[in-house]
């Protein structure tokens, strides 16, 4: 035996490349179009992005001020692994009150470095490699990845601008086999603006309840719709203990930098999460956290002034698509607008690096967010009316351009 | 004063050049309705009049601005409002307000330079029967006005393209 293993080693062929030593799954991920595209932006100047998936406001000066105060105090050593208890406390509170899902604070929410690191954790600690990981789309551009590093399948489930990219319980339950094992939801949704509402859910969880799935709803929009509010799918009947609930600091709050985020779930799964949690992180920046509980306690005046200046835009960019003919539907949640832009007879990713090269204007091709996103462009409006006017006119006179031939 | 007059009156405040069909499509509110508001406000005097403010440090032509504190005598029957009517209608008077605390009236006076500022105390400020004191504050800097801060910002830092 021992010889055998003897003879393999010397007999193995010697890795040529320095990626020869990496893993597979690593190996085969792709690079991210967004990240192509990044590179083509950074060659140009003069050019007004609305690609940027983040807030354009400052975290406000007194959740700032709170980290700063923190640091005073000499408070910069690790917290707890779960989080500072002050700010779990805070976050069960803040769910209760805002979205009707209570969560305890003791072993059902887990702090994390962004939402970024609850999603890695929430499937690392469920997938089995084969398991299938049913995924709405467009989406969100990490969960597919993050799915084929733990060796997962990920199943793309296509959603449609005529529904206004709302998941359907018929398309949900065509991809099913024996093999699915998680959903992941993003509503309201990056990049399409699409939210889901009671009567939407009721479909959804009865597939999910039928077919034994686990939820990983990603609901870090939450805060972010126009008109209606946000419904969790924890807050579905039956849903709860299925669900793990995702979110965090960057939208709602401004503050991306901080890497700040949380996860809720049983305490079974929050459990086996914590343990990976441990172990590679630790926990979140301390001084995060301090802001993290000021923002939760007493900065929601400043959220909704936030999101009424959201809003605004939201009007001004739909209108503007619409006057320029390119048909745009109302997103209802985040802060993006997804315009098709079918009707040039140009691809996505063509338009997009012509509006570039020729308009000045940088926004993400709907291609890279997966299946249904071809044929529209993601344009953030999380940057000034000022700026979004000017857009809108670059892309107008584009449009206008390609139209004469 | 409504809802919508409220929410125009931010709008303009934040930027006096957006135009009622601007201002229509970022509320979701009926052009018309927006116009009408605007005439509204400026009927009632509530919009007073749309400025722009000038960081004067930045042109050559330098003007010197001045807070003066004024203590005076209230006149029997009308307080202070006629001796602040007598101050705030010299030109170089820029704004006077009514203060509690140590002194009675704040006057803003602007100038073309220190001299010219010091003249208006001493003869025109100073000699009105019912002005006790003045205490002439020159401003050195200004960082923010209006809730205007002046100096230039660092500009949008964020990546172009992100997630
Ligand atoms: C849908 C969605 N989930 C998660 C994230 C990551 O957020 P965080 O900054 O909390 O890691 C983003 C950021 O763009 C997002 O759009």
């Amino acid at each position: 035996m021992i010889k055998d293993e003897e003879e393999l080693v010397r007999t193995k062929v010697k890795r040529q490349a320095m990626a020869d030593y990496l893993t597979p799954s690593v190996q085969n991920i792709k690079p991210s179009g967004i990240r192509r595209f990044f590179d083509l932006v950074n060659t140009r100047k003069d050019v007004i992005t609305l690609g940027v998936g983040e807030p354009d406001f400052i975290t406000p000066w007194h959740v700032r001020e709170a980290a700063v105060y923190s640091l005073e105090r000499g408070k910069t050593q690790y917290t707890s692994n779960a989080g500072l208890p002050a700010l779990r406390e805070a976050i069960g509170q803040y769910l209760n009150d805002q979205f009707q899902t209570p969560y305890n604070p003791a072993n059902e929410i887990l702090v994390t470095v962004g939402g970024s690191e609850a999603i890695d954790l929430a499937l690392r600690a469920l997938i089995v490699p084969g398991d299938e990981i049913l995924i709405p789309e467009p989406c969100y551009i990490s969960y597919s990845p993050i799915t084929a590093l733990g060796g997962g399948v990920p199943v793309g489930i296509e959603t449609f601008a005529k529904d206004k990219f709302k998941l359907t319980a018929e398309s949900l339950q065509a991809v099913i086999t024996p093999r699915s094992k998680v959903l992941i939801l993003c509503y309201p949704s990056n990049p399409t603006g699409g939210i889901m509402t009671y009567e939407d859910w009721l479909p959804i969880a009865k597939v999910v309840e039928d077919n034994d799935l686990i939820v990983i709803s990603d609901e870090i929009y939450a805060e972010l719709t126009y008109g209606t509010k946000h419904c969790s799918f924890s807050a579905m009947p039956g849903m709860r203990d299925r669900t793990i609930l995702v979110s965090g600091f960057s939208k709602a709050f401004a503050m991306t930098g901080w890497r700040l985020g949380y996860a809720c779930g049983h305490p079974d799964l929050i459990a086996a999460m914590l343990k990976i949690h441990q172990y590679t992180v630790m926990c979140a920046p301390a001084m995060a956290q301090y802001a993290g509980v000021e923002a939760l306690t007493r900065g929601l005046e400043e959220k909704d002034r936030m999101v009424d200046a959201y809003n605004q835009r939201r009007r001004l960019v739909v209108k503007g698509f619409r006057d320029i003919g390119l048909e745009c539907h109302e997103p209802e949640g985040a802060f993006y607008a997804f315009p098709s832009v079918k009707a040039t007879g140009l691809t996505s990713e063509r338009f997009a690096e012509r509006l570039l090269e020729e308009g000045g204007v940088a926004a993400v091709p709907g291609d890279v967010f997966g299946l249904g996103g071809e044929g529209h462009l993601r344009c953030s409006y999380a940057t000034s009316v000022s700026n979004l006017a000017e857009a809108l006119d670059r892309i107008g006179g584009f449009v206008h351009k390609l139209k004469q031939g | 004063m409504n809802e919508l007059q409220l929410k125009v009156l931010e709008l303009l405040k934040e930027d006096a050049r957006r135009d009622a069909d601007l201002i229509a499509t970022l509320l979701g509110a009926p052009a018309e309705e927006v116009k009408q508001a605007i005439a509204e406000l400026e009927h009632n005097h509530i919009i007073v009049k749309y400025a722009t403010i000038v960081n004067w440090s930045k042109v050559d032509d330098e003007k010197v601005t001045a807070l003066i504190e004024v203590q005076i005598t209230p006149e029997r029957g009308r307080g202070f409002e006629g001796i602040a009517e007598r101050i705030y209608l010299y030109p170089e008077v820029k704004s006077v307000y009514l203060m509690s605390g140590a002194y009675d009236l704040l006057v803003e006076v602007e100038g073309k330079n220190l001299k010219e500022v010091a003249s208006f105390v001493s003869n025109k400020l100073s000699p009105i029967d019912a002005v006790l004191s003045t205490k002439t504050n020159f401003i050195l800097k200004k960082y923010k006005q209006d809730g205007i801060i002046f100096e230039e910002h660092e500009g949008d830092d964020r990546l172009m393209i992100s997630p």
